[in-house]
């Protein structure tokens, strides 16, 4: 009971105030999803409970610095050693890889496209808290003032993470492709063919949709990003092709991959600024690109992108599919 | 103690959320996922057990935003979902007080079920759902640690004099 200026006023029951808030809640995500419209609002509060994540991460920073610690020595000479006998080998990748990228511009000078310009990379760090259970994301220690936009493509070393999906002040969302609200453009290296690479939520698996039976597909087939759609440039590996189910009584088939980055282990990944998209057109609206689309809208675009399949088959290369 | 009775239930009370957003975000191998209890809710319940009328639905919403900040999830989704929990538990928190434990457990198990279901039918709108089974696992370790949590919470009340 309440006593406010001579006006007895009951304090509101239990249930009254479960649909008040329930409501509340229900505004405040069709506010977040529809217009994202709390960006700032959620990036103060993050801000406000940042000592909570601190507080979190310490017991694995605490045990790397132990082990560390343990065997150190050891440990810290072998990486060097491996580092160093793997430097030279990169080196000499490398020198080919420049006049390979030159040859790569004279061509597409000759054929009149736009060529692709060097990208930016920075190396980011990881803050160790564990993401919502069934979502794939991870915190980037940089923020908004290190020029970080949304769904900026997050690599490491071996292929594509995922993408930037909230920037804060101090910290940053990514969001990666086995997030089961992630889809990236990808294709076949071998021969081209489209796709989608849709994430599950399992830590090690995607799902590859709407690819009919008679697609030229099989295990150990690696797929790189397409570049479709503009987030993503174009030729970073995203995942191996690990099992292919063809049931007779599904219009489509089951394909599952493994993706090719380091997924639940660095503790660092790379952020890349691409600089110039192959495909102008569709470089041109980034904004669809800055949230998970929900996989229902994905649907239509599809099918044109996946079922007509002129692709050239290179009939020299039947050794590569044949390793899984 | 030179606290006043009141500050000292609200610094326990606050403390043993704190501590539940901090184990809910601790980073553990990700085959774990799957046996990964949700704190919040099992301290939710508790204490909106034992003292209804401390805490209830302005609580468990407060604290579900906090967690939704945490897990970078849509604003209100965990809010919505704790209060639910809360408002359940504070409608039959007489029913429950009167449970045997086991019993009492597979109450927890049926709430968290419920929070679970809720979150996953918004995840599913936001087409955000995991395509997975492994979502309805941990519901089951939430109920197997429930007798354990209550009798540390318990002992944390009595001996902190909340009531």
């Amino acid at each position: 009971m309440l006593l406010i200026s001579g006006w007895q006023i009951r304090a509101p029951s239990n249930l009254t105030r479960f649909v008040l808030l329930a409501l509340l809640s229900v505004s405040l995500m069709l506010l977040d999803a529809r217009g994202h419209h709390l960006q700032k609002i959620r990036a103060g509060l993050t801000v406000l409970f940042r000592p909570i994540q601190m507080v979190a991460a310490i017991p694995i920073r605490v045990g790397s610095a132990v082990i560390d610690f343990i065997h150190g020595d050891e440990t810290l000479r072998a990486e060097a050693e491996r580092l160093r006998s793997e430097q030279p080998i990169l080196l000499a990748r490398l020198q080919k890889f420049e006049a390979i990228e030159a040859e790569n511009a004279h061509l597409r000078q000759l054929l009149g496209t736009s060529a692709l310009v060097a990208e930016r990379a920075v190396v980011a760090e990881l803050l160790e808290v564990a993401s919502e259970p069934f979502r794939r994301t991870v915190v980037i220690a940089k923020g908004v003032k290190d020029g970080l936009y949304l769904g900026q493509p997050v690599i490491d070393a071996y292929g594509i993470r995922g993408q930037v999906s909230e920037i804060g002040v101090l910290q940053s969302t990514a969001i990666l492709i086995t997030d089961p609200g992630h889809a990236i453009p990808v294709q076949v290296n071998r021969n081209g063919l489209r796709a989608i690479a849709f994430g599950t939520g399992a830590p090690d698996t995607v799902s590859i949709r709407y690819l009919t039976a008679s697609s030229d597909i099989k295990p150990g087939d690696l797929l790189v990003s397409s570049g479709i759609g503009g987030g993503f440039p174009f030729g970073y590996p995203v995942a191996k092709v690990k099992k292919i189910v063809n049931d007779p009584n599904e219009s489509f088939l089951d394909i599952t991959a493994t993706p090719v980055a380091q997924l639940s282990h660095n503790k660092e990944v790379l952020l890349i600024w691409p600089a110039k998209s192959v495909l102008p057109v569709e470089a041109k609206k980034p904004a669809e690109i800055k949230k998970p689309v929900p996989q229902s809208k994905l649907v239509e675009p599809k099918k044109p992108a996946v079922v007509p399949q002129p692709t050239v088959v290179e009939p020299a290369k039947p050794a590569e599919g044949a390793t899984p | 103690m030179s606290l006043g009775h009141n500050a000292r239930r609200r610094l326990i009370i606050a403390a043993s959320f704190l501590v539940a957003l901090v184990l809910s975000i601790l980073p553990w191998p990700v085959w774990t996922e799957q046996f990964r209890p949700d704190w919040v809710a099992l301290v939710l319940i508790y204490w909106c057990m034992a003292l209804p009328t401390r805490v209830g639905v302005g609580t468990a919403w407060s604290v579900g935003l906090m967690l939704d900040v945490l897990y970078g999830s849509m604003l209100g989704e965990n809010a919505l979902a704790k209060s639910l929990i809360a408002f359940l538990t504070v409608r039959f928190h007489l029913q429950l007080r009167m449970f045997p434990r086991w019993q009492q457990a597979v109450v927890v198990l049926l709430l968290v079920a419920a929070n679970n279901l809720l979150v996953l039918w918004i995840k599913n709108l936001a087409g955000q759902a995991p395509s997975t089974w492994s979502y309805l696992t941990p519901s089951i370790v939430r109920m197997l640690l429930w007798p354990w949590l209550f009798v540390i919470l318990r002992d944390i009340r009595r001996h902190g004099n909340v009531s």
